[in-house]
């Protein structure tokens, strides 16, 4: 029997659930329509005082991305773990934490990127500076990541739960809070005139960290979950 | 030899029994510690000389906020090893500490919020420290969680394990950056309680007190040890024994 490299299966994982996504694009555009509507609340609640908006932009517009992720990351392993791909996936040669990261890739890519489009669109409508909106996303784009990979842990250790929804978000917000105090305070740096090099580099070790640490765990929950 | 004490330490009968016969000695050991400390704590130390009497309620909460952190590396700790080794006692050890360091740390936040205002003038500041003492709650209330929501217990733990050693890398970058986070936004505006050191007749109180919650935590943790053990060995034969010799 011929064998596929890890590559190969690294690939194949990222390349269905990216088809997957394609051939359901309606379910592309929810976690979308929830960010943007989570930052709409912000002006009709506070009023539309603009150097008010401008200050807390940043903070609402991360709060919603989190939120966002949150809601979307419930399905990252749902689908496999109801048809039995994921059994499949346990069962391969490939090691699985290898190719748990491929499935969390693939959930970034579907729901973070097109975030990451929006964002700056958002921004401006919360009268944010255009350099500051680049900050902004440099944030989100060296956060999100790390939220999809943390939050597949306690999906995975949630998964054979009926009611694992607000459990999960007990179990997931506390770990976020690092990133999110990264974030905030590039972006108040960037505000106030600080470099920002250092809160962003920050946030590219904990990214790396959380490339290398939370597949292990996560592929330790899937396999305690389909036991 | 030590690893020949472990092995039957870990087996159901044999702790349980022993536990048994602890007990009674840890109580005493508790109410000793807890008696002088309480005295020495509330009566005999010298008033602050700038919080006057109110500083005594330091005695329940710094020992508090201790158990809290230590409480939670024991039940990683201990959580990694039934993960490692399928050391039933181990398990049953990890979620039996959980409630208790939950609760350690609700009393380290309510004793700290009743001590602030007074001090501070206020009941919350969102100073690093209470901030992370907070995480530590929510991350206590998610293990909690995750324990009841799964039915088989034995997989259960598992995921507890899985989840108190996420917690435990976490805690320590949770922590700094609650702290950087902190520095950050105000300098030295909040009063952190600057550390005059203290006086050796607080100090002698202070860690006695310390020593009292430890032994409770013992305590505690082996009473909800041999409830937890009893209602998953309930088919187990030494069970029926124990209940003939009852009998």
């Amino acid at each position: 029997m011929k064998t596929s490299s890890l590559l190969n299966a690294f690939g194949a994982v990222i390349k269905r659930d990216l088809l997957l996504a394609y051939r359901f694009r309606a379910e592309l555009i929810n976690p979308l329509a929830f960010f943007v509507m989570v930052i709409t609340l912000f002006p009709l609640a506070l009023g539309a005082e603009i150097a008010l908006l401008k200050r807390i932009a940043p903070a609402i517009i991360w709060v919603a991305a989190l939120l966002a992720s949150l809601m979307s990351i419930e399905n990252l392993f749902r689908a496999d773990y109801d048809d039995g791909s994921l059994e499949l996936m346990v069962m391969t040669p490939h090691p699985l934490s290898i190719l748990v990261m491929a499935k969390v890739m693939g959930h970034w890519l579907t729901s973070s990127v097109p975030l990451l489009f929006i964002a700056p669109l958002m921004g401006m409508m919360l009268h944010m500076d255009a350099d500051i909106i680049g900050v902004l996303m440099l944030t989100l784009l060296l956060g999100t990541p790390v939220l999809s990979l943390i939050g597949g842990i306690a999906v995975a250790l949630t998964l054979g739960l009926r009611k694992g929804g607000a459990l999960l978000a007990i179990l997931v917000l506390p770990l976020y809070v690092p990133i999110l105090i990264f974030a905030s305070s590039a972006i108040d740096a960037a505000m106030t005139g600080f470099p920002v090099s250092g809160h962003l580099s920050m946030m590219c070790a904990i990214l790396f960290l959380a490339l290398t640490l939370t597949p292990l765990p996560t592929a330790a929950a899937l396999k305690m979950s389909l036991s | 030899m030590f690893m020949r004490f472990i092995y039957k330490f870990s087996s159901p009968p044999y702790f349980y029994a022993i536990s048994g016969k602890m007990l009674p000695w840890l109580t005493a050991l508790f109410l000793v510690l807890l008696g002088y400390g309480l005295y020495g704590g509330l009566v005999t130390a010298p008033a602050d000389y700038q919080q006057g009497d109110s500083f005594r309620i330091i005695y329940v909460h710094v020992p508090a906020a201790w158990m809290s952190m230590f409480i939670y590396v024991v039940m990683a700790i201990s959580g990694g090893i039934g993960l490692i080794w399928r050391i039933k006692l181990a398990e049953i050890v990890s979620i039996s500490s959980a409630s208790v360091g939950a609760s350690f740390t609700f009393l380290a936040l309510v004793t700290g919020s009743l001590w602030g205002k007074p001090m501070w003038g206020t009941w919350w500041v969102w100073d690093a420290r209470l901030t992370s003492e907070l995480l530590l709650l929510f991350l206590y209330l998610g293990v909690i969680g995750l324990y009841s929501g799964i039915e088989d217990k034995r997989t259960a733990s598992r995921a507890v394990a899985i989840l108190a050693l996420v917690g435990v890398v976490n805690i320590p970058i949770i922590h700094y950056s609650v702290e950087w986070w902190n520095t950050l936004h105000q300098g030295a505006t909040v009063t952190k309680l600057d550390k005059p050191s203290i006086h050796i007749d607080m100090l002698i109180p202070l860690l006695f007190m310390a020593g009292a919650f430890k032994v409770y935590y013992l305590i505690a943790l082996l009473l909800r040890s041999r409830n937890e053990l009893l209602e998953r060995e309930q088919n187990a034969k030494w069970i029926d024994e124990l209940l003939e010799e009852v009998k």
